[in-house]
């Protein structure tokens, strides 16, 4: 990097290439006045305010659009520039009310910070009043346009950093406007609802309306997001020790300052919600009353004690922090002596783990998510990232601005393809010969990196003539996607380097999703873009803490760092340090439970933070394996519809009234921490444990902390080995961690694979296990949508979450819709062969013909009734991307 | 498919223009799908093609009289009391800025600029410049168009 001297008010700066004299004055501390500047968007020059002199320049120079020069020597504060200032700030103020006592924005507005920098002596200008439009009836935040100084910023955050263009400048010169196209509300103009712009927003012309008139915050504590896998850092801002508003976070190497609007507005509702579980209850005759912490842990050690090890499971959770999934894992091998742990991974990435430990050693995402914006290409395959994932998108659009090809391969239309340079449309289910037709084109046409193949893979040979069945013409027919379409991918794939991949759900809730991952290996190592920075195969998991959960051996194979059970040395060591005897036998799967539940060899579940009955498929299935049981303890922090079921229900503590750790997608260690005491009796995870765990005799869970627990994993796993909280608390880090003095691991396999080789597979073509037939012609595919998450649990506790989607809604292509003789809106019976659910029709193009897609956040119509429980023979995950179902109108509700 | 990249200087911007003012001559305005249309035929933003759309005093986003007149209200033509055309129009016509008489014939518009500085106050009907505006002359002008 370039250095660069330059000169700023008499003090020598060396500065980068690159830079703006604004940015290296900000980075040597001094102050220079701005409305329209924000870090994270491009130079707009329009306010004027950071205005300097530069010896050898004509007329001053705006410090934000003008590039450091060797040797340059600038002024940013003589009288002449705040005499100017002073009359830019007053023709701005000149519209701009003077009520700032009453304004929401009092004491946080940067037009304040700069008029006092600037000293306003008086305005001689007359006042206008604009009468510019307010709009109070968007959920979450008001936009009151006589605020607003026409910076632009929330214009070009929407624009340039979240892609959502929901809004612009309209009209001209006084008559400018900021507004959506038309002037529709803002749920029609494509707002993501991010608050993006309320966080640019300079004055009180954009506000979140729940903390208007909370008045300034007294402190601050960063925290990790406890929603999806991405792990954004927010900032939680209190007064008097309750939250007020949640912000995002800058300075990290997550998200960077932006968050999605579960995250911004999704949390405190939830937090200091009237449904919260406030005290334990235990099932009297068929109903579920109060009771106290001792009657309620009494009732369950006493009961869980009655079981033999093979007759108990625990359902742990992704949920949960590192220390809690820790001690739970404890609780289960060393207490109860069964290795009949799962959680929902196995729902969602088991076969990404399982694909990826195979052939790479590690079944983790191999670079991070900054790193995606370095990419010369994105494919993206299976994942609706933006709805999902929506800050690891925003990587993606950041990339796209560089320049990158993004291929997206998706059956239905997501939100990203409108910046693809090439969709690719496959019939569901059809990845494997896709992406083999793909791999099969790159050799054909000597596309591959034949140098990484050789030195750093190996069973190529055995892959290469497995590629003979997956002619172009083969494929084409399989996937319906057009030969020169594959070929294209193929091209653009192999051709820009570095190429980062990304998929989720999409490729593994299959019958075939360890090959749908192995698919995905293949590629990346055929075209050498692993190891490398914006290269990678990267899964995006779902759940805030199902890294972590896996990590600390919430999985029936393996304890912390994926030390096999079945290892005779690896179980000694954890014999010696627990001091117990343990279970050598491997426990069952989630998916094993339940059915063992369902024949009464499974009698009692210990479950903590999920709700299968909504998000496992075969629902009625699940629903029925829990009632057989004879006993069911449920840890939640709302009566979810599982608890509902339970025996014994114990209230837990929300993620901000406890301590300890998540770990993100990008395997990065982040803190959780407390910031208010547990609502009503509510307790941790980890204590509730602890205390039942101690209650059957178990020994060393006398923790007083989660420091301390985590002080115990470092101990026993290598990869988290070089962690503890004094690290943490300067931020996230990265395993393989495995000393007090490693600074952690951004990219994976960079010299060797963890396994030594990366191990090329070859595969063959497995259709889905249910096709569509007379009976039931349509395929149902499931997924998540941005205003919510999973369940609901949290989500539709948030009123303003509620108001952009409340209801289970059915895509039907207008195809499908027409045969059926069904319009936008009607009620609709979905049914498959396991069940049947209302919901209702939106007819979309975004599904293609034949297709029918649900998500599975509405209790009212439980998608999860209709899935297919049949399993990929690696992973045990079940099919949850497709199934088969028919379609009739409904005439009632 | 709409495709929609996120530069906001590229040449489609050039095309913007060219296509919205052949929007409005086939219809007399700019109707909002058509706005849309552009907007995916170019893959821009919705929104941004509805800013250019509403930034320019020439081109109309709603449907205009039969002549529409367009009076000058920039520093030249104000210093020359362009608020008594404005008036005298309002008065004659009966209606005010932004509005279109009831038998179709007029609509009134104010604008920026027309470099007609030498002729204030100074008006565009349709495309006829009309300078040196007086109450007596507004009234004759407005006879000439029907």
């Amino acid at each position: 990097m370039d250095k660069i001297k330059i000169t700023i008010d008499n003090k020598p700066i060396t500065g980068r290439a690159g830079m703006t004299v604004l940015e290296a004055a900000k980075m040597a501390g001094i102050y220079i006045p701005t409305l329209c500047y924000h870090p994270a968007l491009t130079p707009f020059g329009a306010c004027r305010l950071c205005i300097t002199e530069i010896e050898g320049m004509r007329g001053f120079p705006t410090s934000c659009t003008t590039p450091v020069n060797d040797g340059m020597v600038i002024k940013t504060n003589t009288p002449q520039l705040q005499e100017l200032r002073r009359g830019i700030l007053e023709l701005t103020i000149t519209d701009h009310p003077y009520s700032c006592i009453t304004c929401p924005t009092n004491g946080r507005c940067e037009l304040q910070k700069v008029a006092a920098n600037i000293g306003m002596k008086e305005i001689t200008l007359p006042y206008i009043y604009k009468k510019r439009p307010t709009y109070r009836n968007d959920p979450f935040f008001d936009r009151d346009y006589n605020m607003c100084i026409l910076c632009g910023r929330c214009v070009r955050i929407c624009h340039e950093v979240r892609g959502a263009t929901a809004i612009t400048f309209t009209q001209r010169g006084i008559k400018t406007v900021i507004g959506t196209a038309f002037g529709r509300p803002l749920q029609e103009s494509g707002c993501q609802f991010c608050g993006a712009c309320v966080d640019a927003c300079p004055t009180g012309a954009l506000t979140e309306r729940a903390r208007e008139w909370a008045g300034l915050a007294d402190r601050d504590v960063v925290t990790t997001c406890p929603y999806c896998g991405v792990g954004c850092q927010l900032s939680l801002q209190l007064k008097k020790n309750r939250i007020i508003e949640v912000l995002p976070h800058e300075k990290n190497e997550v998200n960077r300052g932006q968050v999605c609007v579960k995250g911004r507005f999704g949390i405190t509702e939830f937090v200091y919600h009237p449904q919260r579980l406030t005290t334990p209850l235990i099932k009297r005759n068929g109903k579920l009353t109060e009771a106290s912490w001792d009657e309620a842990l009494n009732l369950v050690t006493s009961r869980l004690a009655n079981y033999h090890k093979d007759e108990v499971a625990i359902i742990a959770s992704a949920k949960c922090t590192n220390e809690e999934n820790y001690v739970t894992q404890k609780f289960g091998r060393a207490v109860l002596g069964t290795n009949n742990i799962d959680h929902c991974a196995r729902l969602c990435h088991s076969p990404t783990v399982a694909g990826l430990a195979r052939v790479f050693g590690s079944g983790a995402m191999t670079n991070s998510i900054h790193d995606i914006g370095e990419a010369a290409c994105i494919l993206i395959i299976g994942t609706n990232t933006s709805e999902s994932h929506p800050v690891t998108a925003l990587e993606v659009l950041k990339a796209v601005r560089r320049g990158a090809k993004l291929i997206i391969i998706n059956p239905r239309e997501i939100e990203l393809v409108r910046f693809a340079d090439l969709w690719l449309r496959p019939r569901l289910g059809t990845d494997v010969p896709l992406l083999m037709g793909m791999a099969r084109t790159i050799v054909d046409e000597n596309l591959m990196d034949q140098a990484f193949i050789t030195e750093r893979c190996e069973n190529f040979d055995a892959f290469k003539k497995s590629l003979q069945n997956f002619t172009l013409d083969t494929v084409t027919q399989i996937t319906g996607v057009p030969k020169d379409k594959i070929s294209e991918a193929a091209h653009i794939y192999a051709t820009n380097k570095p190429a980062s991949l990304l998929f989720a759900m999409g490729i593994t809730q299959h019958s075939h999703g360890t090959d749908n991952v192995l698919a995905i290996a293949n590629l990346a190592m055929l075209t050498g873009n692993i190891g490398s920075p914006g290269s990678g195969v990267n899964p995006l998991r779902g759940q805030n803490n199902v890294q972590g959960a896996c990590d600390m051996g919430s999985l029936p194979n393996v304890f912390p760092g994926y030390q096999q059970t079945t290892n005779e040395t690896v179980r000694q060591k954890f014999e010696a340090a627990w001091d117990v005897s343990l279970n050598p036998t491997q426990g069952l799967t989630l998916t094993e439970i339940f059915d063992a539940a369902h024949h009464k060899r499974i009698k009692a579940i210990h479950l903590i933070g999920e709700n299968p009955i909504l998000s496992d498929p075969d629902a009625n299935h699940v629903r029925k394996a829990l009632e057989t049981l004879e006993f069911l303890v449920v840890q939640d922090i709302f009566l979810s519809e599982t608890a509902r079921l339970a025996d014994v229900v114990l209230p837990s503590a929300s993620f901000v009234e406890r301590d300890g750790t998540f770990t993100n997608t990008e395997r990065r260690v982040q803190r959780v921490r407390k910031v208010i005491e547990p609502i009503g009796a509510s307790r941790p995870d980890w204590w509730i444990i602890c205390q039942i765990a101690r209650g059957m005799g178990g020994k060393g869970f006398d923790f007083e902390n989660p420091s301390q627990i985590m002080d115990e994993i470092a101990h026993l796993t290598p990869i988290y080995g070089g962690i503890n909280y004094r690290r943490l608390q300067k931020g996230g880090l990265q395993w393989p961690c495995p000393t007090p003095d490693h600074l952690g691991t951004p990219i994976l396999h960079t010299q060797l694979f963890t396994r030594g080789k990366g191990r090329f597979t070859p595969l063959q073509y497995r259709p889905s296990a249910e096709l569509p037939d007379k009976t039931y012609p349509l395929v149902l595919t499931t997924g998540r949508r941005l205003f919510h998450f999973h369940t609901g649990t949290m989500t539709r506790k948030v009123k303003g979450l509620n108001t952009l989607l409340n209801e289970g809604l059915v895509e039907i292509n207008p195809i499908d819709a027409d045969a059926l003789g069904i319009v936008d809106g009607d009620i609709l019976k979905v049914i498959s062969r396991r069940g049947e659910v209302p919901a209702k029709a939106r007819v979309t193009e975004w599904s293609p013909a034949g297709v029918v897609y649900m998500d599975f956040h509405f209790a009212e119509s439980s998608t999860n009734i209709l899935t297919n429980t049949a399993l990929d023979l690696v992973a045990k995950i079940p099919e949850l991307k497709a199934c088969a179902v028919r379609i009739e109108k409904s005439h009632h509700r | 498919m709409t495709k929609i990249k996120t530069q906001t200087i590229s040449p489609q911007n050039e095309n913007i223009l060219i296509r919205l003012k052949r929007v409005e001559s086939q219809f007399g305005y700019i109707p909002e799908e058509s706005i849309t249309e552009v907007a995916q035929s170019l893959d821009l933003p919705v929104s941004e093609i509805y800013g250019v759309a509403t930034f320019y005093s020439f081109l109309a986003t709603k449907p205009l009289g039969r002549n529409v007149i367009w009076v000058c209200q920039n520093l030249p033509c104000h210093l020359k009391h362009a608020e008594i055309t404005i008036d005298n129009l309002e008065r004659t016509l009966g209606i005010k800025p932004g509005e279109t008489t009831s038998d179709n014939k007029f609509s009134l518009e104010l604008t920026n600029c027309i470099g007609a500085c030498d002729y204030a106050p100074a008006m565009l009907i349709n495309r006829d410049l009309h300078g040196n505006l007086t109450p007596n002359k507004i009234s004759q002008i407005l006879k000439l168009y029907k």
